[in-house]
């Protein structure tokens, strides 16, 4: 199996307070694993040092053999999918124009963005503003995005929270395929049930350290 | 992608939104020219006054409210609009040139629609060659403010109170370009050549692009 992502004693302090202290893990080619913890207990930041968008204070780590400590991490970055907490969408922008404006910035096909949106069902409901678009279709056009995109590393940040079922069915068939082209993912929620349903592993995050739970 | 493919997407978004949103022509203008209007009557000055002090006010004008352009809200990356583009390969050089062109063309329309009003309510006797050689100065001050707002909108992002700050990096680094734009015109009235003053207005541009881009990349990784 190979190695997608491996922290060794990573810790991480924001304003000067430890938020991560000591984290490892491994994740390999196919693994889907969960990680739950209360509200602030570094779960966000866990996935963004993942993502190379936070940088860790101590210990060492790699994302697809990259370092992340690497000064240079764009090409590695390209390889990583992250849904946050808030879509990161141009709100004046239609949800169209939205994936439109990611495909080219990412040098993809745009002829795919049409068949992509029917996908997620978006349709016809494509040339809405993404102002007034409910949360579930922008979470639709973020899994889009990332259907897209094809990363080796999903990083799903609560991605399931507020969605009905066909949205949440989108967000399994996204780690579906990702599983299927030898990627990994992680998953983080509060609702452990949720992802003892949906991950081989799971582990809790607390105070910061994580423990392997299931 | 590459480089300029990145920029002008940038580009064009940026506009795109400014025509949606009308933040420079429907909000910052409609106030620059009520501030024109009201420079005469605080100052008390009598009409024959009033067209000698017009190219000066509509220059102070321009950098008050140009700032505003150059900084607008619209312009403004969310911290998961920032995180996006650098998972997906946005280099910040790239968005540095594409939001410096948007503001450019942005700030470049507005002042010549301040010029306008300028004109039709201070009435200067401007000198023969005003036009081209105010498109020249409008121009590249422009580029030089967005070029200055860009960088001190990358200094600040994620900072609540950005504009403020931002402001406050931009106004006294743009002095260079409040002289060199408005000695144009004055060297024009004086019968001089107005070469000096457009060459300190280019090296100004270009040191300021340099050093956007430059420190694009460090500003990226630095906030993070």
């Amino acid at each position: 199996m190979d190695l997608v992502a491996s922290l060794d004693g990573v810790g991480v302090s924001l304003g000067g307070r430890p938020v991560l202290r000591g984290i490892t893990l491994t994740l390999t080619s196919g693994e889907v694993i969960g990680i739950s913890g209360a509200n602030g207990s570094g779960k966000t930041t866990l996935i963004r040092t993942l993502a190379t968008l936070q940088r860790p204070s101590d210990g060492n780590g790699a994302i697809l053999g990259v370092d992340i400590r690497a000064s240079d991490l764009v090409n590695v970055r390209k390889q990583i999918g992250l849904i946050g907490h808030t879509p990161a969408l141009v709100p004046e922008l239609s949800l169209r124009e939205n994936l439109t404006h990611v495909a080219r910035l990412a040098g993809l096909d745009e002829a795919r963005v049409g068949p992509v949106l029917d996908v997620v069902g978006l349709d016809e409901a494509s040339d809405r503003r993404a102002d007034v678009a409910s949360f579930g279709m922008k979470r639709r056009i973020e899994v889009a995005h990332l259907l897209l995109r094809k990363p080796q590393l999903l990083l799903l940040d609560e991605a399931a929270s507020g969605l009905d079922s066909s949205a949440t069915d989108l967000i399994d068939a996204l780690i579906a395929t990702t599983t299927d082209r030898g990627g990994a993912t992680i998953m983080v929620s509060h609702d452990r049930s949720y992802l003892d349903a949906k991950c081989q592993r799971t582990m809790v995050l607390a105070t910061g350290q994580l423990e392997v739970v299931n | 992608m590459t480089f300029w493919s990145q920029a002008l997407e940038i580009a064009r978004v940026d506009l795109s939104v400014e025509r949606r949103v009308g933040e420079t022509m429907r909000v910052v203008l409609p106030f620059a020219v009520v501030s024109l209007l009201v420079f005469p009557i605080a100052l008390g000055l009598q009409v024959s006054v009033v067209g000698e002090i017009g190219p000066a006010v509509f220059w102070a004008l321009g950098v008050l409210f140009g700032m505003q352009v150059a900084l607008r809200q619209s312009a403004a990356d969310s911290p998961e609009r920032r995180d996006l583009q650098a998972l997906v390969g946005v280099d910040p050089a790239a968005r540095f040139v594409g939001r410096t062109l948007s503001g450019a063309v942005l700030t470049f329309a507005f002042l010549m629609a301040l010029f306008i009003a300028m004109v039709v309510f201070y009435g200067p006797s401007l000198p023969p060659g005003s036009v081209p050689a105010l498109f020249l100065s409008s121009s590249l001050f422009a580029i030089g403010l967005t070029e200055l707002g860009t960088l001190a909108g990358e200094i600040t992002a994620g900072i609540r109170n950005r504009t403020a700050l931002a402001s406050l990096i931009v106004a006294p680094l743009a002095l260079p370009l409040v002289i060199g734009a408005s000695q144009t015109l004055e060297a024009l009235v004086r019968g001089e050549s107005i070469l000096p003053w457009v060459l300190l207005m280019i090296a100004n541009g270009l040191a300021l692009a340099v050093l956007g881009v430059a420190l694009a990349k460090p500003l990226e990784e630095a906030a993070r």
